[in-house]
Formats: structure tokens, sequence, C-alpha cells
């Protein structure tokens, strides 16, 4: 919005919550990309560091949260003002979300990078990059307010899943095949799954930025591809 | 901002937002009391008003916001007609009430502020006692004997819940009472004559906060029987109190709307920066 508030430290409250939000952003992107780089070189140290930074995204959280109350408390705001403050409260929630998951991703290497011999899959380095675009774009559109770049985000979620999909036959299958694979393949499904949700809070993030931008939810019905709860069997497997 | 807020073209209907809430929330059905036709109000030559139309419905509150010289004050005069007492100003166009132009020379001046009764910012208590003050306005219209009118006057005060604070102290001066117990005096006052609609000019702006609370818990209460218009500068009692909220601007209706959209998304840019403070 072009035209500022008359009183001006209103402005700067608000552009200050914007900046921790963005901050936030930063950090948590950072977190997925090192967890991502710490599992595909199988990395301990550096999925130690991916661990320790997610303190500092919950602190984060909560400072955008304090902000938020004394906004709504102090400057009782209503329209745009009112869904900038209720949009920064939940975009910081599933912010503090996709950094337990990248946390939770840096756990997994240690145990992962013990099963040397089990190659990861192909396509689980293409479903981390996806989950790391598809929160820079929500992130990217929040920061320029864009209601358009939000809906792209949010479509792309589709793709996330799919990848998951795929990904979680190809895993049952290793894990049939042969029993020793199951503790590496186990934790490369939660690794999947952490993807998958991340691809989930990003969505919710585009979808908060694109109510604050319009003030209404998007109008199309939310992609939801992930199809795992139904499957029994492997990929090209018949049923028992 | 890649996806601007200029004027938006597509808001729900006012039949849509409020079919969307909750039953109870939803209130008595709606139906039309006044209805406000290509308005246009004159000092002299300044044309104050400019082609206005506007629904207001019954057992609802609809509040007028907007800056200094907006003309609310102005409009609301309009709707009892109180600017007849002052020479060079006049009306054009069409106030209906229940379907009868109140602009029409033939309308009854006392009849109509029998129907439509006025509040205003500073309370205006007669120099009489609290029973008088009430029943002054009855007498007037109507030839009671003296239980009816004990009844009317208890009724009244009860109805702007004053009765409880009062009900031992008929007889002292309206004066005598603090400022947000005159206010309710007032509203007794305007009630005791069994209107229809109640025009509320700032009725809390001389009021400290608590006085304000129950003056708009009244309103709340008022309003399942009554048409209530409020003319507020104070937007979060707009927000509170009224149903619907009309925004004006250098005599013009700006936007109009159901007041939970109006404060979370309105349609017009100017509505949004005047209640997000970034007006002038």
């Amino acid at each position: 919005m072009a035209i500022e508030h008359t009183v001006k430290s209103y402005d700067e409250e608000l552009k200050h919550l914007t900046r921790v939000i963005q901050n936030m952003g930063t950090l948590v992107e950072a977190a997925l990309q090192s967890a991502m780089q710490a599992l595909i070189r199988r990395n301990v140290e550096l999925s130690n560091q991916v661990m320790q930074s997610d303190a500092a995204i919950d602190d984060l959280e909560n400072q955008i949260s304090a902000l938020s109350v004394r906004l709504l408390a102090l400057r009782q705001p209503v329209a745009q003002d009112l869904r900038e403050i209720v949009g920064a409260l939940k975009i910081s929630s599933d912010l503090e979300r996709i950094g337990d998951y990248a946390a939770n991703i840096g756990k997994r290497v240690i145990a992962i990078a013990q099963a040397n011999q089990f190659p990861l899959p192909a396509s689980l380095p293409r479903m981390g990059w996806l989950g790391q675009k598809i929160v820079r774009d929500a992130l990217q559109a929040y920061v320029e307010r864009d209601a358009a770049k939000a809906d792209a985000a949010r479509a792309s979620d589709e793709e996330i899943d799919q990848t998951y999909n795929g990904l979680f036959r190809e895993l049952l299958t290793h894990m049939m095949e042969d029993p020793r694979n199951i503790s590496a393949c186990t934790h490369l499904l939660f690794v999947a799954r952490n993807i998958e949700r991340i691809g989930d809070h990003a969505t919710n993030i585009a979808e908060n930025v694109h109510y604050i931008v319009l003030g209404e939810a998007p109008g199309t019905v939310r992609p939801k591809g992930d199809n795992t709860p139904y499957v029994t069997t492997p990929a090209g497997k018949p049923s028992a | 901002m890649a996806m601007a807020m200029s004027d938006k073209t597509a808001s729900p209907s006012i039949e849509t937002v409020i079919a969307s809430k909750p039953k109870a929330e939803q209130g008595a059905a709606m139906d039309e009391k006044v209805s406000i036709r290509d308005l246009c109000f004159f000092y002299d030559s300044n044309k104050a008003l400019k082609h206005i139309n506007l629904p207001l419905y019954d057992k609802r509150v609809t509040a007028f916001i907007g800056p200094s010289g907006c003309g609310k004050s102005t409009l609301l005069r309009v709707l009892n007609r109180i600017y007849d007492l002052y020479p060079k100003q006049r009306a054009t166009g069409e106030v209906l009430l229940d379907g009868t132009n109140i602009l029409s020379p033939k309308q009854d001046l006392n009849l109509l502020r029998a129907r439509i009764g006025m509040v205003f910012q500073k309370p205006t208590p007669f120099p009489m006692s609290i029973y008088d003050n009430v029943a002054f306005g009855v007498r007037l219209y109507e030839k009671l004997g003296q239980a009816e009118m004990d009844a009317r006057v208890e009724a009244a005060l009860r109805r702007a819940a004053l009765w409880t604070e009062v009900k031992d102290k008929l007889k002292q001066s309206g004066l005598s009472l603090s400022g947000g117990q005159q206010q309710r005096l007032c509203i007794a006052r305007g009630v005791a004559v069994k209107p229809s609609v109640l025009l509320l000019d700032e009725p809390c702006s001389a009021l400290d906060p608590i006085s304000t609370s129950k003056v708009e818990e009244l309103i709340d209460e008022l309003k399942s029987d009554y048409c209530i218009v409020i003319v507020t500068h104070n937007m979060q009692q707009a927000a509170r109190a009224a149903d619907f909220t009309a925004f004006m601007y250098l005599g013009e209706l700006v936007e109009y709307g159901v007041t939970e959209q109006i404060f979370t998304n309105p349609t017009k840019e100017q509505t949004q920066q005047y209640i997000t403070g970034r007006f002038g």
C-alpha cells in the first residue's frame, strides 16, 4: 500500500513485523537447504548445524507472536492491516513447522549415513529441490504481496505430492526386496514425508498471502495429491 | 503491490453475507424501514449531500462514518427534518419511511418527530424532573391517565437501562444525573413516544468509557425493536455496535455494506485509507 498511516509509528511497527517474518523465512530456507545437502552428502556435521539452528527459528516465531498481539491490542487494526497481522501470525506458525521438519531431516542424516550401502533414490534430491522452491516462491510472494505468485506457488505443491507418491512406492519395493534395507528406507520415507509436509505448509503460506492481498480465500480447491494413505502394494506389484 | 487493492468491483451482496452467518447471528428478517433515494441537501447554495441512495433496515443498527464535514450529521438530520427549523436549508430527492416520503410538504413534522426520535452528542435533559423529562414528549401526543403515564415512564426508563438507578428519585432534576445517565435519560425520552426509528448523533463522544459501554449495550438491546442510525467519529464503536456501515466523504456515499465486510475487506480504496488511518 503506497499511502502511509498518519501515525508513522504504526507504519514502522508493521514494517518491523514484515522484516521479522522475512528474517525467519531466510533462516528456514537456509535450514532446509542445509538439511538436504547434509542428506545428499551424508554430512553429519552439517546436519548438527541444522538442528542447532532450529532454536533461532523458534525464537523468531515467539517474537512475531508477541509483536502481533501487541499490534492487535494497541492499534485495533482493521482491513488490510488486520489481515497483515493475522497473516503474519499464521505464516510464522507454518514457517516454524517447516523449520522443525528441516531439523528432523537433519536428525535422520546420522542414521542414513550409517547405511552407506543404500543409495539415495534419484527422486529424493529432486523432491528436496521442489520443497525448497515452493518455500522460496511462497516467501517471495509474501515479500512482494503478489497474489498471482502466491497462487502459482500453491499450485506447485501438486508436483511434490506426485513425487512423494512415487517415492513411497519405490521405498516400499526396496523394503520388500531386502529386509536389510528397512532401516534406511524407513528413515528416507520419513524424510520424504517431511518434504511433503513442508510443501503443505508452504501452500498454507501461499494461501495466507492471497488472503492478505485480496481479503478472501483462494477460489480454487486446494490440490491434494498425496495418495500414499491408500497404497497397499509397491508400484508394479499386483495385490495379493 | 502486484495485485494492488484498487476499487474492487465484485463484493458479495448484503443478503449473501447475512445468510453466511450462523442462524443465531442473522437476527430478524430484514425489512427496509427507511429508503433514501437520490437525496441531495443544500445549505443555501452549498451542496452538502450529493445523490445519496441508502437503505436503513428495521431492527438493525446502521452507522455513518467519515471525516469531519463529510455530511454524516447532515444526512442524519434530514431523516427527522430538523433542518426545517433553519432558513436556506433544503433537501431534494426522497426519504421513504414505510413507503411514505417524509420530505413531502404534506408531512406532519410533529408526527414525524414522534416516529423518528433523536439523541444528540451532548446530553440534553430538560430542566425538569426525571419523570417529566420522559413524560414531556408523551404528553404532546397522547392523553394518558396518571397510572398509564407512570407505566409508560417506567417502561421507557427500563428500556433505557436507567430505571433501577433513578426509580427512587424520579422527582429529582434530570440535570442532577451523571453524563452517562443523562444520555440514557435522553434515550428514554426518545423511546417513551414509541418511535420506530432512533437517530443517535455521536451519542457517546461526551461520555467516559464505562458510560460508553453501557450506552452501546443499550443500543444492542434496543435494536431488537427499532431501526437505529448512529453517527460516530469512533470507528471502533461503529465496528462494535453497527450491523451496517456507510462511509461518507465530501457529501457522497463512498461505500455501504455489512460492518464486518467494511472493516475486514472494504471494496473502495478510499474506505480502506480512512478506516486504517491513512487519510489526509
